[in-house]
C-alpha cells in the first residue's frame, strides 16, 4: 500500500569510502576529464585519439622527451612540496611563485656576483641563500597573521608581484648584463650550475632530481613522525585546541611559512641553476600557482603531490609537442589541467555524498 | 462518531546514512490537543526523525501524514507552509532586528497572526520592539516560538528547549505550551530530562537506536520504567555525592575581571577558593562567564584585573603549557564539543598526545605510549569505536567526551576543570562521567564542575557557586540549597541592574 510519494533523487552523506575505491574514483574522474577534453579537441576538429597519442609520445616517446618531462617535474613537484607543508596548516600560501622566484634571485646573486668561490661552497651559498631569503619572504605574512590576523590568501598572493617586478628591476638596472644587447641579466658561470647525473635510461638530469626525491621522503617522515609535524597538523585542523593544549601556535605558524617558502625558494635555485643558467622573470613560469592544484588534486599527500606534478608534466611537455604537430596551441595544456582539476574536485562530492531515490519500505 | 485523525502521523519513516539507519520504520502520531514528549538518548534519532518532519532530510521511505492527508516536505519553507513549525536549540534569529522584525523577515504576503494576539492568547511576555541582543534566551526562545506562531504553525515541534533555561524559565515555558495545548495545537517536545516529560506531556515516545520502542501514556508510567524504554536495561538514575576529606586549598581565584575585545564586561570580580576533595559547581545561565572563567584560569584569556593562585603561586598570566605543568588540567566542551580539547580529524591515541607528546626527548613523535594507554582507556571507560584508528569526529558524542575526560584524568591533573562535560551525553554516558568527578575528588583533586541541570549540580558538587551576568551572586553548600534557589540567584542580579538604570 506504500506508494512512494517522491521519486526525485535526494543527496545524502555517505560513510567512509575506502581508500583504494577513493583513488579509484579519483582515477575514472581523470579519464572523464580527458573525455571531455577530447570532445572539446573533436569539436575544433581534430581526432582526439591522434591528439593525445601525440601528447604522450610528445611527453614519454623517447629518453630525450623522458629527459625533459622530468625535469619540468622537478621543479613543480619541488614547489608543490613547499605550499604542502603551508596547506597543511591551513595556512593558504598563494605565493610559491614569488618565493620560488625569490629563492631564484638569492642564488643568482651568488651566481654572478660571486663566482671566484670554490664550486661546492659555491653551490651550497646558492641553495642555502635561496632557502633564507625565500624563507624570510615567506615570514612577512605569517608574522601579520599572527599578529594583526591578516588574510595569508591575499597577502601572500601580492607578494608574488613584488617578487616578479624586482627581477625586472634587476634585469634592466643593477644585474644587467652589460654584454648583452637587450637587457637581461648575465648568464651563469659554468661553476654556479647544478651538477649533472648521468641516467642510463634518460640519459643527464641535473641533481635536482635527487635533491627532489629526497625531499619528498623527507617531507612525508616530517609531517608522519614528528613532533613538529604533528604540531603542523593539530594547528591546521583545530587552533584553539592547539593553544588550549599549549603549543606555541604562533611559532609554529612562523616556522612552518618559514619551511614552506623556503623549499619552494631552493626549488627557483634549482631551477635557475639546472636548466635555465640565467635569471629571468619567467624564472617561475606560473608553477607557483599550478603547485596549488597539484597539492589540492594530490590531497595534501607529498608522494601524491609527485605524481600529479609528473602527471601535469606529461601534459605540459606533450601539448608543446601537439603544438608542432597539429598546430593547437600548447595552451591546450592549461585546458587540460584546468579540466582534469574540476572533474578531480568534483569527484570529491561523490566520494562524501551520493545521490539516492526513495525506495519502498521494506517489509 | 469517527476521532479525527491526528495532526501529525508518521508511518514507517525511515533514513539510512551510509550503514547505519537513523530511523528505523517509525510509527508515530500526535493528536491536535497534545504535548508528545520525544525521548531518546543521543543517536536515537529523535534529530533526524525532527528533521525529516521541518524538511532538512528526505526520507528514504515511509510517509508523512498531516491531518490525515498525505503530505511531502520538500524544504523548511515546505513545513511551514504546512503549518510545521519548529523550534532549534539553536536560535536563528538576526540579532540586530527587533522581534516583530525577526517575526516578519522572509515572510511573504501577511502574517496569519498578529504577534500581538499571539502573545495575548499563550500568556508570553516579549517586547516585540527589543532588539534580539537585549534578550535573554528565554525571550529569544519565545521570539523562535512567536515567529512559527504568527506563520501559521498548529504543529510545534521543540527540540530540548529546557537545555537553556532557568527553572522558573521553563515554567514559563510550560505553561505557554500548556496553553497551545488547550487551543488544539499539537506539540512535540525533544528531551531528555526525565522529569520535564513528566511534568508536561500526555504521551511519550521513547526511541532507541532508531526504532520506536514504545509510546506510553504519561500519567501510567514512570521515570524508572521510560528509563529502561530509553537505555533498554534498567539504571541507577541517582547521581551521588561521593565522601572525600576536604584538603588544602589549591586553587585561589580573587576579584577576576575580564572584558572581551569589544570591551563588554565577561566576569567582573569573581572570588573563590577551591579546595582539594572537594567537586565545585558552577550555575549560571548559559553565557554568564562561564567560559571566560574556565579559559582565564586555564591562561588561554588574560584577565584584565584581578588573579588566579595554585599552590600559592600566581599563574595568571602564564601560557597554557606552564599552567598545565603546575597540574592544572583543563577539559572544557563547547557546544560543538570538538571546538577545544580535541581534533576530530584524527584519532585516539593522536588525541591521547595533545598535552604530552613534548614531554619525550628528541624530534620524533612516539605514539606507541599513547596507543597502549588509548587500548586501555577504550577498555577502561567502555569507549565504543571501530578500532583506534578511526578518527574522533566519527564517534558519538559520548565517547568523544570519555576521551577528553580520560586523557586529562590520565595526566593526574590537581585541579581539573570540567565544563558541561555531559551535554547531549545520554544517562548511561553522564552517570559514568560523574563516577570519574567523584573518583578525582576522592583522591583529593579539586573539581571545579560548570553545570546546566540544577538537580544534577545539586546532588553532585559539595558548594555551588551562582554565576549571573558576570558576577558572583552566590556561593551555597549544596545540602542546604534548592533549585528555587539557585534559579533565582541565576537571574537575581539582573533585577538589580535594571533598578539601578530606573
Amino acid at each position: 500500500m506504500f506508494k512512494p510519494l517522491l521519486s526525485a533523487p535526494h543527496v545524502v552523506q555517505r560513510g567512509e569510502v575506502k581508500p583504494a575505491a577513493a583513488w579509484a574514483y579519483r582515477a575514472f574522474a581523470v579519464l572523464i576529464a580527458l573525455a571531455a577534453g577530447g570532445v572539446f579537441l573533436a569539436s575544433l576538429g581534430y581526432n582526439p585519439f591522434r591528439v593525445y597519442a601525440s601528447m604522450l609520445m610528445g611527453a614519454l616517446g623517447t629518453p630525450g622527451m623522458q629527459r625533459e618531462t622530468v625535469k619540468l617535474t622537478i621543479p613543480l613537484a619541488m614547489a608543490s612540496l613547499g605550499v604542502l607543508l603551508a596547506f597543511k596548516m591551513r595556512f593558504w600560501n598563494i605565493g610559491a611563485e614569488g618565493q620560488f622566484a625569490l629563492g631564484a634571485v638569492a642564488a643568482s646573486y651568488f651566481a654572478n656576483f660571486q663566482p671566484q668561490l670554490p664550486p661546492a661552497l659555491l653551490i651550497s651559498l646558492m641553495a642555502a641563500s635561496a632557502v633564507v631569503l625565500a624563507g624570510l619572504w615567506g615570514l612577512v605574512p605569517a608574522w601579520f597573521k599572527t599578529r594583526f590576523g591578516t588574510n595569508e590568501t591575499l597577502f601572500t598572493l601580492m607578494l608574488n608581484y613584488i617578487v616578479l617586478y624586482i627581477i625586472t628591476y634587476l634585469r634592466e638596472g643593477p644585474w644587467r648584463d652589460p654584454a648583452g644587447g637587450f637587457a637581461a641579466t648575465p648568464r651563469f658561470p659554468r661553476q654556479a650550475r647544478l651538477p649533472e647525473l648521468h641516467f642510463p635510461s634518460i640519459g643527464n638530469v641535473h641533481i635536482g632530481l635527487i635533491v627532489m626525491l629526497l625531499a619528498v621522503v623527507l617531507v612525508y617522515l616530517y609531517l608522519r613522525y614528528t613532533k613538529q609535524g604533528y604540531e603542523i597538523a593539530v594547528v591546521g585542523q583545530n587552533e584553539r585546541t592547539a593553544r588550549y593544549a599549549g603549543m606555541p601556535v604562533k611559532r609554529i605558524v612562523l616556522r612552518t611559512m618559514f619551511l614552506s617558502a623556503g623549499i619552494c625558494g631552493l626549488a627557483g635555485m634549482m631551477q635557475v641553476a639546472g636548466p635555465d643558467r640565467q635569471l629571468t622573470d619567467a624564472v617561475a613560469g606560473g608553477r607557483g600557482f599550478t603547485a596549488v592544484s597539484v597539492v589540492w588534486l594530490a590531497r595534501l599527500s607529498p608522494l601524491g603531490s609527485l605524481a600529479v606534478a609528473f602527471l601535469f608534466s606529461v601534459m605540459q611537455k606533450g601539448c608543446s609537442m601537439m603544438q608542432t604537430e597539429f598546430r593547437i596551441p600548447a595552451s591546450m595544456s592549461d585546458i587540460l589541467q584546468g579540466i582534469v582539476l574540476f572533474f578531480v574536485l568534483g569527484a570529491e562530492f561523490f566520494l562524501q555524498y551520493s545521490i539516492r531515490r526513495r525506495r519502498e519500505v521494506p517489509a | 462518531m469517527t476521532p479525527s485523525p491526528p495532526a501529525i502521523q508518521l508511518v514507517g519513516l525511515t533514513k539510512c546514512f551510509d550503514r547505519t539507519t537513523a530511523c528505523d520504520r517509525i510509527d508515530l502520531d500526535v493528536r491536535r490537543g497534545e504535548i508528545l514528549a520525544l525521548l531518546g538518548e543521543n543517536g536515537s534519532g529523535k534529530t533526524t526523525l525532527t528533521n525529516m518532519l521541518s524538511g532538512i532530510y528526505q526520507p528514504d521511505a515511509g510517509r508523512v501524514l498531516l491531518d490525515g492527508k498525505p503530505a511531502v516536505i520538500r524544504s523548511p519553507r515546505d513545513a511551514i507552509r504546512l503549518g510545521i513549525g519548529m523550534i532549534h536549540q539553536h536560535f536563528k534569529l538576526v540579532e540586530v532586528l527587533t522581534a516583530r522584525e525577526n517575526i516578519l523577515l522572509g515572510q511573504r504576503g501577511p502574517l496569519k497572526t498578529r504577534p500581538e494576539d499571539a502573545l495575548a492568547s499563550f500568556g508570553m511576555a516579549v517586547d516585540l520592539d527589543k532588539k534580539i541582543y537585549d534578550m535573554s534566551v528565554s525571550e529569544k526562545q519565545a521570539v523562535e516560538i512567536l515567529k512559527v506562531l504568527c506563520r501559521g504553525a498548529d504543529k510545534l515541534i521543540l527540540d530540548e528547549p529546557t537545555a537553556v533555561l532557568t527553572p522558573q524559565e521553563i515554567q514559563h515555558l510550560f505553561d505557554a505550551l500548556d496553553r497551545m495545548r488547550k487551543e488544539g495545537k499539537a506539540v512535540i517536545i525533544i528531551t531528555h530530562k526525565l522529569d520535564e516529560v513528566m511534568a508536561i506531556s500526555d504521551r511519550v515516545s521513547v526511541l532507541r537506536r532508531g526504532v520506536n520502542v514504545g509510546t506510553v501514556e504519561t500519567a501510567r508510567t514512570d521515570r524508572y520504567f521510560l528509563t529502561e524504554l530509553m537505555v533498554g536495561r534498567p539504571l541507577d538514575l541517582d547521581v551521588r555525592r561521593a565522601e572525600a576529606p576536604l584538603g588544602p586549598t589549591l586553587l585561589k581565584v580573587s576579584k577576576l575581571t575580564a572584558r572581551d575585545e569589544g570591551g563588554r564586561q565577561l566576569i567582573q570580580d569573581v572570588s573563590f577558593e577551591l579546595r582539594g576533595g572537594e567537586i565545585m559547581g558552577v550555575a549560571g545561565v548559559a553565557g554568564s562567564g562561564q567560559k571566560a572563567l574556565c579559559e582565564i584560569i586555564a591562561g588561554l584569556e588574560k584577565p584584565s584585573d584581578g588573579s588566579v593562585f595554585m599552590d600559592g603561586q600566581r599563574i595568571d598570566g602564564l601560557t597554557p603549557r606552564e599552567i598545565i605543568r603546575r597540574g592544572v588540567s583543563m577539559a572544557f566542551i563547547p557546544e560543538d564539543r570538538l571546538g577545544m580539547g580535541l581534533v576530530g580529524g584524527m584519532n585516539i591515541p593522536d588525541n591521547l598526545l595533545l598535552k604530552t607528546y613534548r614531554d619525550e626527548k628528541g624530534i620524533i613523535l612516539r605514539r606507541r605510549k599513547a596507543r597502549e594507554e588509548a587500548q586501555r582507556m577504550v577498555e577502561r571507560l567502555r569507549i565504543v569505536t571501530p578500532g583506534l584508528n578511526v578518527k574522533l569526529s566519527k564517534l558519538s558524542g559520548g565517547n568523544v567526551q570519555k576521551v577528553l575526560l580520560g586523557r586529562e584524568i590520565s595526566l593526574g591533573p590537581r585541579v581539573l576543570i570540567t565544563a558541561y562535560p555531559v551535554r547531549g551525553l545520554d544517562i548511561g554516558a553522564s552517570m559514568t562521567i560523574y563516577d570519574m568527578l567523584n573518583e578525582q575528588k576522592q583522591k583529593g583533586v579539586g573539581v571545579l564542575f560548570v553545570g546546566e541541570d540544577l538537580d544534577v549540580l545539586l546532588s553532585l558538587c559539595d558548594r555551588i557557586l551562582v554565576l549571573c551576568a558576570g558576577r558572583v551572586s552566590a556561593i551555597v553548600e549544596s545540602r542546604f540549597a534548592t533549585k528555587a534557589l539557585l534559579g533565582m540567584k541565576m537571574t537575581g542580579l539582573r533585577t538589580d541592574k535594571e533598578d539601578e538604570y530606573v
